[in-house]
């Protein structure tokens, strides 16, 4: 197994380089077009006809995607898109590496779209109230207090998107995409040692998901924020912090 | 045009709002006329061709209201929850909506908020009629609320939670929007606690933050929704206190309240609500000594056994 890692490793280093590529491109994309599914979808009904009617189809056809792309298996939506455009263009297909990204990125925006529905539908009422009577609209209610909120909530969800996503690309050695897991299948081509090299493989990935996993946590961590706050003027200011919750202690 | 009048009259310190007693003197209800004419030539115009619109100008600005509610309704489903109320409130007033519990005080107030829309009838804010107004929003600024879940942002600080709409929607500059957060912080005796995240804070000191914080957006009348219904006897005296000094400082409330002594000290106007509709409205004494109506006085006996 060392032997091959030696004798192999610019390979692997690539395959893994193009995996965390797809991977995290994939899921912050896919965040990006969760997130504006569901401030769209959470938007309040428009007054005017016209509005309302294109606010329901654009609802239908949000819909539609989220369920196609949940619907179907990952490999089979590389292989249509893939093959799908080489027809449609003369044969001419679409970039291996750029197809990757792309693939990934709708296919988590889909289940990403839900996770921030999810998300959204957790914040209590009152934080959007609250929000609209200071005179917000949506769109500010949505990016200043909501979504902060909900994206603290769906961060152990968006976690699990992330690991799927390491693991899934995987899958887009069907399309020649150079992940981890095509360079393995070279690899085992010329050397005939079929199980170290994919015990070697199943390390390596095992090693990228657990890191991505502690370096999500930390970021839960940081965004809980501190336990403790300072109250101004009084001794503890000099002296720094006070336990939360010791709310009547100030001065004033 | 309701924008234009909306921003130039309506901005003004809370200090500046009301002196009090308002008594309407003829000349009074003349210039007020002509203000209401000056505000907006557009709507001189309008009023001109138009004598309906003429005469609401000239009935509510010259008795001063800031909000005049017309015939409102509200049904959910089969559900009347309001019929016909009729009230107006002027600069200055402190209004206490009282009456039992189910009786649509809070959606009277959340429909004056427009957070319910009303199913018939109308809202007049200073005349003009917001009740379909395509910017809720630029209304919503004017008129403050407090909830009685205070609804602070959870992500935000308490200075961050006062500031975040003068920054935002007000577009003030940083430094001096925390300057005119602390000072309102201050006002309800909360800045001492200006880095304190709302869930580290007790049930009175987050409604103080609330308060400070809708006070931020210097709006003409802030509503109450049973400010003090959460919290536990020593929070609720927190609370009314800073809410006497603002009723003091000239600032037009309406509140929805349980709480009797608030109302009969502080109000200036006491509306008593039972079964959708106002039974009886006037003054502290008109209600809480004088009524000879059947229903209030159940009600006031009911809550002086408590």
């Amino acid at each position: 197994m060392i032997k091959i890692l030696k004798e192999y490793y610019p390979l692997i280093f690539q395959g893994v380089g193009y995996t965390m590529l797809v991977a995290i491109f994939g899921t912050i994309i896919g965040l990006l077009i969760g997130l504006l599914i569901g401030m769209y979808r959470t938007m309040p009904t428009p007054k005017n006809k016209f509005l309302k009617v294109l606010k329901k189809i654009g609802d239908i056809i949000l819909s539609a995607y989220i369920e196609i792309f949940r619907g179907t298996p990952m490999m089979v939506q590389a292989l249509v898109i893939f093959w799908g455009f080489a027809l449609l263009n003369d044969g001419q297909t679409l970039d291996v590496t750029g197809s990757a990204l792309l693939i990934v990125s709708i296919n988590t925006g889909a289940y990403m779209a839900e996770i921030v529905r999810g998300g959204i539908i957790s914040i209590d009422r009152g934080q959007f109230e609250g929000a609209q009577a200071i005179g917000m609209g949506h769109g500010k209610t949505m990016f200043y207090i909501v979504i902060p909120q909900a994206l603290r909530n769906i961060l152990p969800s968006v976690t699990n998107e992330f690991i799927i996503n390491i693991k899934d690309t995987s899958v887009l050695n069907v399309i020649g995409f150079a992940e981890l897991f095509f360079q393995a299948k070279d690899i085992v081509q010329e050397t005939y040692q079929t199980f170290a090299t994919y015990l070697l493989i199943a390390i390596i990935y095992f090693v990228l998901t657990y890191s991505i996993s502690l370096i999500l946590r930390f970021i839960e961590k940081k965004m809980d924020g501190k336990k403790h706050f300072t109250i101004l003027g009084s001794q503890s200011d000099r002296a720094d912090v006070v336990a939360a919750n010791s709310g009547g202690e100030g001065n004033d | 045009m309701t924008d234009e009048i909306l921003t130039t009259d309506m901005i003004g310190d809370i200090s500046e709002i009301g002196t009090g007693d308002n008594v309407v003197t003829n000349e009074v209800a003349v210039n007020d006329t002509a203000e209401c004419n000056n505000a907006d030539g557009r709507l001189q115009t309008e009023a001109q061709g138009n004598t309906v619109e003429s005469a609401d100008c000239n009935q509510s600005l010259s008795d001063d209201n800031i909000i005049t509610i017309e015939h409102l309704g509200k049904t959910f489903g089969e559900h009347v929850v309001l019929k016909d109320i009729d009230f107006s409130v002027r600069k200055g007033d402190v209004t206490c909506i009282i009456g039992p519990s189910g009786s649509g005080k809070s959606t009277l107030l959340r429909c004056i908020n427009l957070f319910e829309e009303p199913t018939s009838g109308r809202i007049l804010f200073h005349g003009q009629d917001i009740t379909n107004t395509k910017n809720v929003s630029q209304y919503r600024r004017k008129v403050g609320m407090v909830f009685q879940s205070f609804n602070l942002f959870n992500n935000y600080s308490v200075l961050g939670n006062c500031t975040i709409g003068l920054r935002k929607i007000l577009r003030i500059k940083k430094a001096e929007a925390e300057q005119i957060a602390l000072d309102y912080l201050k006002s309800v005796g909360m800045d001492a606690y200006v880095k304190a995240k709302p869930k580290q804070l007790s049930g009175g000191q987050k409604q103080r933050v609330a308060i400070a914080r809708a006070l931020c957006m210097q709006p003409e009348v802030i509503l109450f929704d049973e400010p003090t219904s959460a919290l536990d006897p020593q929070m609720t005296g927190e609370v009314l206190n800073v809410m006497q000094e603002l009723a003091k400082s000239g600032l037009t409330m309406i509140v929805v309240t349980h709480e009797m002594t608030f109302a009969r000290d502080v109000a200036n106007k006491v509306v008593f609500m039972s079964d959708g509709v106002i039974v009886e409205e006037g003054s502290p004494q008109d209600i809480f000594e004088n009524s000879t109506n059947e229903r209030t006085r159940v009600f006031l006996n009911k809550e002086n056994e408590k």
